[in-house]
């Protein structure tokens, strides 16, 4: 789950992070109201929204004075943010943050993840900030810094030492610098963080070190003792057709194809989406309905896929071990008569009660078309929805 | 005899007398598991579904001499059920449970190590469907019947992919010794180049079947392994062709987030390191057969 900048931002600052000082604003009144509030005679306004890339996106700004604010304000609220990040979608801007601006003397990376070879948290530096890891990786490879830590024993403060040293900065700001990466440490630690990255970490004129933006994601299966961070979850920044399965206990990601998919199991809903895409088709979604999935788990998935309205046609792959395919096989015609299914439909059923359910299915009188294999499910649904889109462009 | 498990390996299940634990003991007893018994602290004393309750893990191995322990336990409490069976002396935990922080299991992966090498306990999972040896004994959540017994080794990260793959070598007369499935998370007891040791070694294995998919180095680095030490075929599939980067594919570990990590480049290091390549999902079963085929002629 990912968070906004101001949010990450509070959480650092509580942990001896220096960050600028800002506030949060829904309107332009609101944000000329924070410049008064903040004081000096410069602030950058930022668009909160989960995406790096915001500024070549014109989603930050520079401004001097009231009239500068109100508009650049007026010109982001209400519209979506497109980065390289965000997808052709973007992503809405609801909220703003103002802050300060900053005189930088220097700009540094610093980030946290979790390590899945060393199975640690990984540290990452660089005095060369200001543009992404990755373009760090390829452009000045030799400044990066790694350390790892053991969640087990913590991180010592040799370690944020050595990086603040490594950092190359000036010896009056390694204390500063040892306690700014504890910090961010401790809030990676204490709240079940995947990802913390402050990039630019900045040393300002005045010989200060701050956090000029803040970007943190979290563990979902952590969530259940975190409810303070569950709390600032924004739906607002999700696609609303995974907000919608979310919120019925699917796991569902949207896609830009035509045929939604309901599949049991990740592994084999991944392996169902490269069987269309290798039929000659394009999946819509990805959606995995889970162990146990009663009829009304079924009419729920199927109400879920059709949410998109790009959905031409559906297949549903079932492999049922602890699942039923009797009870699939309810769900699907189920779902037919309450929810309307009124694009092609693919069923393949394989595993436990495997015949009851395809008797359910040809018992029914409803348009289903039954597949056996795998291959074949994914050929008639390509076939199907070729058939469907050639229809429609004939009417 | 197979990896990991096979008719005599002596069972405890951790989590016995919820709904979920119950449900599988039986279905795990009925394929003819050694299950001796179960762990519900609060509850010992009991017997349920024939079998005798205990509170701890320790008291369960002194009373039946357990030697693996599968555990269904809920997510906030899965860790600590995994540590108590590993200092109780337990060989084999099997994890079901899905859904466990990232930062529990790096705990427990630390806590293991502070028992010597021959003593620590071997965990597969979290957030898979288990191992099962077709027609000795299963350890997981998988229906049984799709397993042809044999002499290729399946292990893989999803459950029902690995059944698809199972069915598809059953329909060509294709047995498995045994099936492991090490679970979707990002970080877990055994990796995939830890169960291809195990076959390699394992006299009843003839090949090794691995389903990866997106995310995480571990398909790599057992190719890499495979094509070091390795003398048995090992043949694989990566599933998420068609997965975006950065987007978490249901198991907490399917997302692509450095290079290396897509379907297309996980391929392209595996073809690189000579391991046999499954094109599509729906011919696992042709390619098994081809190798074994090709296996036998150059022997």
């Amino acid at each position: 789950m990912d968070i906004h900048e101001y949010q990450a931002k509070e959480l650092l600052a509580r942990h001896g992070v220096h960050v600028p000082r800002g506030g949060l604003a829904y309107s332009p009144e609101q944000a000329t109201y924070r410049a008064r509030e903040i004081g000096g005679s410069k602030w950058v306004l930022k668009a909160q929204v989960h995406s790096g890339a915001r500024g070549k996106a014109g989603g930050i700004k520079l401004c001097s004075n009231d009239e500068e604010i109100s508009n650049a304000a007026e010109a982001m609220l209400g519209r979506k943010l497109v980065t390289q990040q965000t997808g052709p979608r973007g992503k809405l801007i609801s909220r703003l943050y103002l802050e300060e601006a900053v005189d930088i003397a220097q700009e540094l990376y610093l980030g946290f993840v979790l390590d899945r070879k060393e199975e640690r948290v990984m540290i990452v530096a660089s005095a060369a900030g200001g543009m992404e890891i990755e373009e760090i990786a390829e452009t000045a490879p030799d400044s990066i810094i790694r350390a790892t830590v053991d969640p087990g024993v913590g991180m010592q403060r040799f370690q944020a030492r050595e990086i603040a040293f490594g950092l190359g900065l000036e010896d009056n700001l390694i204390g500063k610098a040892t306690e700014t990466i504890l910090g961010c440490y401790r809030v990676f630690r204490d709240y079940d963080a995947t990802m913390l990255e402050i990039n630019p970490l900045v040393v300002t004129r005045d010989g200060s070190l701050v956090a000029l933006d803040a970007k943190m994601s979290f563990d979902e299966n952590a969530l259940f003792r975190r409810p303070e961070i569950s709390e600032l979850r924004d739906k607002s920044q999700e696609d609303p057709r995974e907000t919608f399965a979310s919120d019925r206990g699917l796991s569902y990601v949207g896609l830009d194809g035509n045929i939604g998919c309901i599949i049991n199991g990740a592994g084999l809903a991944m392996a169902t989406m490269d069987m269309i895409k290798i039929a000659g088709g394009e999946p819509a979604n990805f959606l995995d309905i889970g162990g146990g999935a009663s009829p009304e788990r079924v009419a729920k998935s199927f109400r879920a896929v059709l949410g998109d309205k790009n959905v031409e046609t559906i297949l549903v792959n079932i492999f049922a071990g602890i699942n039923r395919c009797d009870w699939v096989a309810e769900g699907v015609i189920k779902a037919i008569r309450e929810v309307g299914v009124d694009v092609p439909l693919v069923v393949r059923l394989s595993g436990t009660k495997v015949e009851e359910g395809r008797r359910i299915l040809a018992d029914s009188g409803e348009a289903v078309i039954v597949a056996d294999t795998l291959a074949e499910a994914a050929e008639k649904a390509v076939a199907a929805w070729r058939e469907a889109t050639k229809k429609k462009k004939a009417a | 005899m197979a990896i990991l498990l096979n008719r005599s390996t002596r069972v405890i299940v951790q989590g016995f007398t919820g709904k979920i634990g119950s449900f599988h003991a039986e279905d795990m007893k009925r394929y003819g598991t050694k299950l001796v018994g179960g762990v519900t602290p609060g509850k010992g004393g009991q017997t349920h579904l024939g079998l005798p309750v205990f509170n701890t893990v320790k008291g369960a191995v002194r009373e039946t001499r357990a030697e693996a322990s599968i555990v269904f336990v809920p997510p906030p409490f899965a860790a600590d059920s995994i540590m108590e069976a590993a200092d109780a002396g337990i060989k084999l935990c099997v994890c079901i449970t899905d859904g466990i922080p990232s930062q529990d299991m790096m705990r427990v992966k630390r806590y293991m190590r502070r028992y010597r090498f021959e003593d620590r306990m071997r965990l597969v999972g979290p957030n898979c469907a288990g191992v099962i040896t077709p027609g000795q004994a299963l350890m997981g959540i998988m229906p049984g019947s799709i397993y042809l017994p044999g002499r290729v080794g399946i292990v893989g990260r999803s459950g029902t992919l690995g059944y698809e793959a199972a069915s598809q070598m059953k329909a060509l007369g294709i047995g498995v010794s045994t099936s492991v499935g090490i679970g979707g998370d990002p970080i877990n007891g055994s990796s995939f180049k830890d169960i291809l040791q195990l076959f390699e070694r394992d006299d009843d294995t003839d090949a090794v079947v691995m389903i990866g998919e997106i995310g995480g180095p571990q398909e790599a680095e057992a190719a890499i392994w495979a094509r070091d030490n390795m003398r048995k075929p090992l043949i694989a599939y990566i599933a998420g062709l068609s997965a975006p980067k950065g987007r978490r594919m249901g198991h907490a570990g399917a997302i692509i987030s450095a290079f290396g990590e897509s379907a297309q480049e996980k391929v392209e290091i595996l073809k690189e390191a000579g391991v046999v390549i499954v094109p599509t999902p729906a011919s696992f079963g042709e390619v098994v057969a081809d190798t074994l085929a090709r296996t036998k002629k150059a022997a």
